[in-house]
């Protein structure tokens, strides 16, 4: 890696924005990476803008500087494209990969971005493959495959123990078809 | 269990639990606050589920939590707890009784700003209020060194009679997710030992009082009683960080000097802002630029031999703040000034948990700033 690949995770309090963010953290660590994932410090407030914070490296990170020009931006909940402003001034190089079930031409009529705009719909996939709208872990199947940050298989392994105990082998399985299908749409 | 050396990704707070519940300490008495409480979760749930067999306390205010801690700690349990900011000022008036009546309590502080105005973020006022209380107090860049503080502090602790704080900023380093190493629980163990104090309440053979009331022909004897441990505590620092040294691989020193030998400016400061110095500096660095860091990791005792050898040849010297005083020099840049004997340059910078960037550390690196300058 040239240089610290850089991740903002933007989302609604309650959606899980820092599950996300720790599961990228956690398949980096697997493939012997150096990470650093923090959530926006402060109190938590369900439904409230949140956003979470991904470095990943293959060297130490020693860096505190809050991110602010990402190389990846994940938008999770599509009505906060309405209150965020700052999308103009992401670089040419960065993604900005958004749960929507718009196409890219709709997006790009509501927002100025410069760089490579990718759509998904994680909450679609996730309400019929899971019966249930958790876009926060279906939409790391679309950062595996746009950004090759960290590989599909080792984020759904991190997800598989994570929550193997927690919800079950089927509702897991379903889960990470979700996180597939994702990656290959 | 911990087996053999682990290599994981855990918060810092997360860390400096997983060390404790490897200390396995008999008494842990604490009271929650941001951005301690997941150190105290962490500890918390490993006991409920029977990985740790520590008496957990749970006590009605930080005042009592310390109380708690001093009544275990003088019945000669190995004792533990952890705040932040106002806890940290209300459990102020207990703080010097711990360190008079010699008692080795390991405290974490996730270091917050104090109120007011009411602020759950990161600086160090908290550690710097509790400077003077007699406890030794160690600071930490990031969740490895916070981890591995815990068991330096502990060993220093039990080695010279006083209590000590690990510091870690709080959220910046209590709530980021980050690489580190674990340690062995057998290397742990090999590192800190048994604990057995050599005077306790419930010794029934030899009873002794602790304290007690000191009248005028005592009190000043018992005061520089501390002041020698504090002393003593600079040494033992050195032969317990060679020891871990040679545990861990990570050898530690009471001050890190990051390309000073031949620097032209070196910023001094704590904690978790150092990491971001230091990619400066790298960066800088590789530009031709000569500029350098000096990270202060144990505060009290402070290291002034130590800095004024890192520091003599320097031409320019920044200190960097995290905290304010008011109608008097800062506190760190009081302490280098003291070591230097020379005039340097102080930062007033990240109060109430302000954002710092990289550019602004170039600015201060690149030109003379008015001091003290406040990095707003």
């Amino acid at each position: 890696m040239k240089k610290i690949l850089e991740i903002i995770i933007y989302g609604r309090g309650g959606q899980g924005a820092k599950t996300t963010a720790e599961i990228i953290a956690q398949g980096a660590l697997l493939e012997r990476k150096f990470v650093q994932a923090y959530p926006e410090f402060g109190p938590e407030r369900s439904g409230a803008p949140v956003k979470t914070f991904v470095r990943i490296f293959d060297k130490p990170i020693r860096t505190r500087e809050p991110i602010t020009n990402p190389d990846c931006f994940m938008v999770l909940d599509e009505t906060l494209l309405e209150i965020f402003e700052g999308f103009e001034n992401l670089s040419e190089d960065s993604s900005l990969i958004i749960n929507t079930c718009k196409t890219k031409e709709a997006i790009l009529k509501e927002i100025n971005f410069k760089g490579n705009l990718v759509v998904v719909d994680a909450s679609g996939i996730s309400k019929e493959v899971v019966g249930e709208n958790r876009p926060n872990t279906v939409i790391l199947g679309k950062f595996s495959k746009v950004t090759e940050a960290v590989e599909l298989e080792n984020l759904v392994k991190v997800f598989r123990n994570k929550y193997q105990e927690k919800i079950g082998s089927e509702k897991t399985n379903q889960n990470i078809n979700a996180i597939k299908v994702a990656y290959e749409k | 269990m911990i087996n053999k050396n682990k290599k994981v990704a855990l918060t810092g707070g997360f860390a400096v639990g997983e060390a404790m519940t490897q200390i396995n300490p008999d008494v842990m008495a604490v009271y929650p606050i941001t951005p301690q409480t997941p150190i105290v979760e962490y500890l918390a749930r490993k006991v409920a589920n029977g990985k740790a067999d520590t008496e957990m306390i749970q006590v009605e205010s930080e005042h009592s939590a310390m109380s708690a801690c001093i009544g275990a700690s003088a019945s000669g349990a190995r004792t533990m707890t952890a705040s932040a900011s106002q806890g940290i000022m209300y459990m102020m008036e207990v703080l010097p009784v711990a360190s008079a009546m010699r008692l080795p309590i390991v405290m974490a502080v996730a270091n917050r700003a104090i109120s007011g105005p009411l602020n759950i973020h990161c600086d160090h006022s908290d550690a710097m209020a509790m400077r003077d209380t007699g406890w030794i107090q160690i600071f930490s860049e990031n969740a490895q060194e916070a981890y591995d503080n815990t068991f330096i502090a502990l060993k220093l602790a039990e080695k010279v009679l006083l209590p000590a704080t690990v510091n870690l900023d709080g959220f910046i380093l209590s709530h980021s997710v980050e690489n580190l190493e674990l340690l062995a629980d057998g290397l742990i163990y090999k590192f800190i030992g048994e604990y057995q104090p050599e005077q306790h309440l419930l010794d029934f053979e030899k009873p002794k009082t602790f304290g007690a009331i000191a009248l005028p022909d005592s009190y000043f004897e018992f005061r520089k009683q501390i002041y020698d441990a504090m002393e003593k505590a600079r040494a033992e620092f050195n032969e317990i960080t060679k020891e871990f040294g040679e545990l861990s691989g990570r050898k530690y020193e009471q001050i890190e000097a990051c390309e000073t030998e031949n620097a032209e400016t070196v910023i001094v400061a704590m904690g978790s802002t150092c990491g971001t110095i230091a990619s400066v500096v790298d960066k800088m660095r590789a530009e031709g630029k000569k500029v350098g860091l000096l990270k202060i990791r144990l505060f009290r005792p402070f290291p002034y031999g130590e800095v004024q050898k890192a520091l003599k040849r320097i031409k320019r010297v920044v200190v960097m703040d995290r905290n304010m005083t008011f109608g008097s020099q800062q506190v760190l840049a009081s302490e280098v000034q003291k070591a230097l004997g020379a005039e340097l340059e102080s930062v007033i910078y990240g109060l109430g948990g302000r954002d710092i960037y990289e550019r602004q550390i170039e600015e201060i690196f690149e030109g003379k700033k008015d001091s003290p300058y406040f990095l707003m």
